[in-house]
């Protein structure tokens, strides 16, 4: 399959949305609203819940799937006031010493006006700084589109999955045609070259696993399950390190010469 | 032929004229007859002779295996007399020592691959093992498309270092430049104990294009400059380049001296 089939697939509107994957995984989901700072955004859906009878949170982007729905949850981008009520939710996880379970599934954080007046940079920022520290345990599961920092300011954690037809990505392939070779239209070669299949990403070391999608919510479960137990072990401050140096060291195959020595002070 | 010592001082002469004119305060300082680089940052801010820059022997890195971009890198790095859009080292700033990192948006405007961020990370390092301040001047387009996800996840990695050296107690001053967008507005740049930025910069997450795009309709005036975010609450403070070294002089003073 090529990889702008795969992006077509990932941004499938009949694709599963994070309202089924709470559905068909978690029990007694209690939703949670707001960024407690004034705003509440329906692109980020999420609250607490039972996973296999323990406590978790659970959250995600939230894509509709008719019109309606679409301008409810803003087609899954993100305002400043979605990453708040993210970190809001995350940070209460960690005191109820609750693991994350976030899904991603996002165009990108959302472009627009009110956004960048409310800090749209500056939410995404403290999310990934706050994420990288938090002492729970915090598994990922990329479910379709995982565009920019939009997608990654729900997704560092300790454990990072991709279902098989999803995307992850700089920025999608047109973005990315239109800025590097001012022409939109470009998109399919685009995709070919971004390397943002989950086998890619799986070789790059950016992600831990890749999830078949044939019994799907079977095979997403049983990924929770083993990611839940391999941490299980570890201690508050032993989760928060292993998610920084995951994220501090993912790139030194590239960078092999410099990741670990000492710098020379000229 | 004007020496070095008369050409400051002719500088100052002009800063003297427009704090007396504060209408044409901006223009000069924003388009100046030379582009103000790393070097003339490093002259204004660092106490002379005390800038020791970092030399790092990076790989070439290419990901995504790009085509042009090594060659791109390559050319540019004679141009411009560093390796990336980075340059990091020690200073003294009034007397106080700090690490500071200048980026340099004449490199493929600044836009973050892993050897950028890995010079931040390391900048950061440094400073969290000496306990020193460590000081910023961000400028840059973004994520560097031509490394793809690798670029991406840099933003997660330098936050991550840099929450690291918050925590352990040490001081970031974060100076935002013109133009400081996507990416690296996103993580590191946004990070700071103290936030300053220059007069005018532009400043945000999305680029005023494709926000124009998404909306449909044209930007106000001074949308995501620097005054604007000044007055949403996202900036401590406004500073101009002639009064740049003296503040941040005195911020290193005020977290040295013991509470």
């Amino acid at each position: 399959m090529s990889a702008i089939e795969k992006v077509m697939i990932a941004r499938d509107i009949n694709r599963p949305k994070i309202t089924d994957y709470i559905d068909n995984l978690f029990t007694d989901f209690f939703e949670q609203k707001g960024d407690f700072l004034g705003k509440e955004d329906g692109s980020i859906y999420g609250g607490i819940a039972l996973f296999h009878g323990k406590p978790v949170t659970v959250l995600g982007h939230r894509k509709g799937r008719t019109a309606e729905e679409n301008v409810a949850c803003n087609f899954g981008m993100p305002g400043p006031e979605g990453y708040r009520k993210a970190l809001r939710m995350m940070k209460q996880a960690e005191k109820f010493h609750r693991p994350i379970i976030t899904f991603v599934d996002t165009p990108g954080a959302y472009p627009g006006l009110e956004a960048e007046m409310y800090g749209q940079a500056w939410a995404i920022a403290d999310n990934l700084a706050k994420m990288s520290a938090l002492k729970v345990p915090v598994i990922t599961i990329v479910t379709g589109e995982g565009s920019s920092g939009g997608a990654l300011g729900i997704a560092v954690a300790n454990k990072v999955y991709m279902l098989e037809n999803a995307i992850y990505s700089v920025l999608s392939p047109e973005g990315f045609a239109s800025i590097l070779w001012h022409d939109s239209t470009k998109r399919d070669e685009a995709a070919e070259v971004m390397k943002l299949t989950a086998q890619d990403l799986y070789d790059l070391n950016v992600i831990d696993g890749i999830i078949p999608e044939m019994d799907l919510y079977k095979a997403i479960d049983k990924h929770i399950v083993n990611a839940l137990e391999d941490l299980a072990d570890l201690s508050d401050e032993q989760l928060k390190q292993d998610r920084f140096e995951k994220f501090r060291f993912f790139d030194e195959e590239f960078l092999k010469n410099t990741a670990k020595t000492r710098m020379e002070v000229v | 032929m004007t020496s070095i010592v008369d050409r400051r001082k002719n500088k100052f002469n002009r800063y003297k004229d427009l704090r007396e004119n504060p209408t044409e305060l901006l223009e000069p300082l924003i388009k100046p007859v030379k582009e103000y680089d790393v070097e003339d940052r490093i002259r204004d801010i660092a106490d002379e002779g005390t800038f020791k820059e970092f030399k790092f022997e990076f790989p070439e890195t290419n990901p995504l295996e790009f085509e042009g971009y090594v060659d791109k890198k390559e050319s540019l790095r004679s141009e411009v007399n560093s390796h990336d859009a980075i340059v990091a080292g020690t200073c003294k700033i009034d007397g106080y020592k700090a690490v500071l990192a200048i980026m340099n948006k004449k490199f493929m405007m600044a836009s973050m691959g892993m050897e950028l961020g890995e010079t931040v990370c390391k900048a950061a390092e440094y400073a969290m093992a000496h306990r020193l301040p460590l000081i910023i001047f961000c400028a840059s387009g973004g994520a560097r498309m031509q490394e793809g996800i690798m670029s991406l996840m840099q933003m997660a990695k330098t936050s991550a270092v840099i929450e690291k050296f918050k925590e352990a107690g040490g001081l970031y001053i974060s100076v935002l430049t013109h133009p400081t967008t996507g990416g690296v507005s996103a993580s590191f740049a946004t990070l700071g104990d103290i936030t300053l930025a220059e007069p005018k910069a532009l400043i945000g997450f999305a680029g005023p294009r494709v926000i124009e795009q998404t909306i449909g309709q044209k930007l106000p005036e001074g949308f995501q400059r620097a005054e604007f975010l000044e007055e949403h609450g996202f900036i401590d403070a406004i500073v101009r380049r002639d009064e740049m070294k003296s503040v941040l002089g005195r911020l290193l003073k005020l977290h040295c001296v013991k509470a």
